[in-house]
């Protein structure tokens, strides 16, 4: 594979996909010293949300320790070239949160629908992008549908005005051929002047070679997030990415060694668990599933019984999405029922 | 004199034919008109299959005909957008207007809750929420009524089949005016709702979970008691409503998890978020009607 000279825009998600894995339970200090430490290693974008986006502090997905107005006033007035973004789901944020994080000073705004849902995010793309922020389609599970839909899909979120669409792979389920045929086609077929962009998991451990055949395949924006801290098996770690791409000759901008300190000296010690490809993670990968369904499930293992394996196994089976979250308690209480055990 | 109060739906598209479907079976409304704006729409020919008068030009196409047919309800299935001139209109004619639109302007109507007291202060206009809000205030207001709640947060999954254009274009309504009507009708101090939409094939059934965090420790008798008998009340009209698991306590937290099947009469069976739309804006209509038959409330006066 051939990437020399390309240049590509990294974005760290370890302070909004990495709330999944911390809980929502990130430290406003944490959180500042991280994103301080990515600023001046040159991380160019950061994201700071609730794991579920903007609005997301529920009992459906957990209340974070302060909210997301708390966590953006913290940070974005300490970055000294980084851009901010925040997530947002529609069905959970809405576009007073959206008017809330402009106000806190955030540029980029990213909108997050299922893979074929796009038609309602039209009023919450239309504004951001009325408003001047760098607007992003995002479309989510992109791995259940075929390539095709997901263009037809980007077509749309483009009509609303975004200017950048990513593939998301949230379930850690691709393999590098899913990722090129997807990729391709969108920057194949959608105009010159709209960005393309991959969000990968690393439930099946392709996170890196997923990010590079996305990069291959014309995405010039990748996540990741350092030390991977993310959801499921986490993201693609961006401190190894970076490295491959310094020896692919890919233009970051990120200086390597900055990156790797933020990993190993901030965010490894601030995991509740190591983030890694353990059974769990690895079924959401196998079976297609949300990758923040992972902690609920094994919650849901500990208070009735029923293996998380099995729950991810049957919520894959039954074609759940992302934000179905309220659907592994009541999945386990099924079948703790069944089984006779309560 | 029939003792049945005679309407007009307003909107022929998936809501309003379901709803006519179902006011053809009513012992308290007549359908007598169907009016849209597109004189070749496929509503307004099944309605006129369906041996009802039909109008292709609007509210103000009818406004000449209320009183001639003695038209007294008017179930408006459009959009927010219009729906505030469509009432103005058919209020100023003395016809109560039953809003299956997100407009609110009108105060929430969940019968369960409080059809009662809406149809005893003849409120002219009422709104049904939303699919969402039908499917858990009344969990919510179960609990409220054991105790105060703090919180009361809904998640609706509806099948991605089963979400026409105008809750898409404007999520936003959705997800606000549930959280009013929890709160309002619900009783919670604070109220959150969320919408996921899944494109499952087969169409998932709408599913609704309640979560609520009870002040104090919930009083868990009495609430199982009073939810397991506010189901019931749900399925006098939408007999597909059921609590699939719960209620379940974890601290101050009592959560439900509910499936909505309905009846399928337009709508498919999987569609209960529908379904419960017009059944509870049907039952509405029903109980002024019967009110005014009992002579409990005066509908407005007529030459």
């Amino acid at each position: 594979m051939n990437l020399q000279g390309k240049k590509v825009t990294l974005h760290d998600m370890s302070l909004r996909d990495g709330m999944h894995a911390k809980q929502h339970q990130i430290s406003i200090e944490e959180m500042v010293s991280i994103a301080k430490g990515l600023d001046e290693a040159g991380m160019p974008m950061i994201e700071v949300t609730h794991g579920d986006g903007l609005g997301g502090a529920s009992v459906n997905y957990g209340f974070p320790a302060h909210s997301d107005e708390e966590y953006l006033k913290a940070v974005v007035p300490q970055m000294k070239q980084a851009k901010i973004s925040a997530l947002l789901l529609p069905g959970i944020g809405t576009v007073e949160n959206l008017k809330m994080a402009s106000d806190c000073g955030v540029t980029s705004i990213r909108v997050a629908t299922h893979c074929t849902e796009a038609d309602v995010s039209q009023q919450h793309i239309g504004l951001a992008a009325k408003m001047g922020m760098d607007t992003v389609g995002f479309l989510m599970m992109a791995h259940m549908v075929k390539p095709e839909k997901i263009l037809e899909q980007a077509k749309l979120m483009v009509e609303y005005g975004a200017n950048c669409i990513y593939a998301t792979d949230s379930a850690g389920y691709m393999l590098p051929d899913d990722v090129t045929e997807r990729i391709g086609l969108l920057r194949k077929e959608l105009p010159k002047n709209i960005e393309v962009g991959f969000h990968g998991h690393h439930n099946l451990g392709m996170g890196i070679a997923n990010s590079l055949a996305a990069i291959e395949a014309g995405a010039n924006r990748i996540d990741g997030s350092v030390a991977g801290l993310g959801a499921g098996a986490g993201n693609t770690p961006l401190e190894v990415f970076c490295a491959v791409l310094d020896r692919m000759g890919v233009e970051t901008g990120v200086d390597l060694f900055k990156v790797m300190d933020v990993a190993e000296d901030l965010v490894v010690p601030m995991m509740d668990h190591p983030v890694r490809v353990d059974r769990n993670a690895l079924t959401l990968g196998y079976a297609g599933v949300y990758s923040s369904f992972l902690l609920f499930a094994k919650r849901a293992e500990e208070k009735y019984g029923i293996s998380a394996r099995d729950l991810l196994v049957e919520l894959g089976r039954r074609g759940t999405v992302g934000g179905q979250e309220d659907m592994i308690e009541d999945l386990a209480l099924t079948m703790a029922k069944e089984q006779g055990l309560i | 004199m029939s003792k049945k109060l005679k309407a007009v739906i307003i909107g022929p598209g998936n809501i309003g034919t379901d709803l006519l479907m179902k006011m053809q079976r009513s012992e308290w409304i007549e359908p007598v008109w169907m009016v849209g704006i597109d004189p070749t729409s496929e509503g307004l020919k099944r309605a006129e299959a369906m041996g009802i008068k039909t109008c292709s030009t609007g509210v103000d196409g009818i406004l000449e005909h209320i009183i001639t047919d003695d038209i007294r309800i008017a179930f408006d299935a459009t959009s927010a957008y219009v729906h505030a001139e469509n009432s103005r209109k058919l209020n100023e004619l003395g016809v109560i207007m039953i809003d299956l639109t997100p407009a609110a302007i009108g105060p929430f109507c969940v019968p369960p809750v409080n059809l009662v007291e809406q149809t005893k202060n003849l409120a002219m206009n009422v709104n049904m929420v939303t699919c969402g809000g039908q499917a858990t205030i009344p969990m919510v207001a179960a609990i409220s009524r054991v105790q105060p709640v703090e919180y009361g947060e809904i998640v609706a999954t509806v099948s991605s089949r089963s979400v026409g254009p105008g809750t898409r274009v404007n999520i936003d309504e959705f997800t606000r005016t549930t959280a009013s009507g929890v709160e309002q009708v619900g009783g919670a101090k604070k109220g959150k709702a969320i919408i996921v939409i899944n494109p499952a094939e087969p169409p998932l059934m709408m599913r609704d979970t309640v979560h609520c965090l009870t002040e104090t420790t919930p009083d868990q008798a009495k609430i199982t008691e009073l939810i397991h008998a506010m189901v019931k009340e749900v399925q006098r009209y939408v007999p597909g409503y059921q609590l699939v698991n719960g209620p379940i306590f974890d601290g101050n937290r009592v959560s439900c998890f509910m499936q909505v099947e309905g009846l399928g009469d337009f709508l498919p069976k999987y569609a209960g978020n529908l379904d419960i739309m017009t059944a509870a804006a049907l039952r509405t209509a029903e109980m002024f009607a019967e009110e005014a038959a009992n002579k409990t409330i005066t509908l407005p006066a007529r030459g």
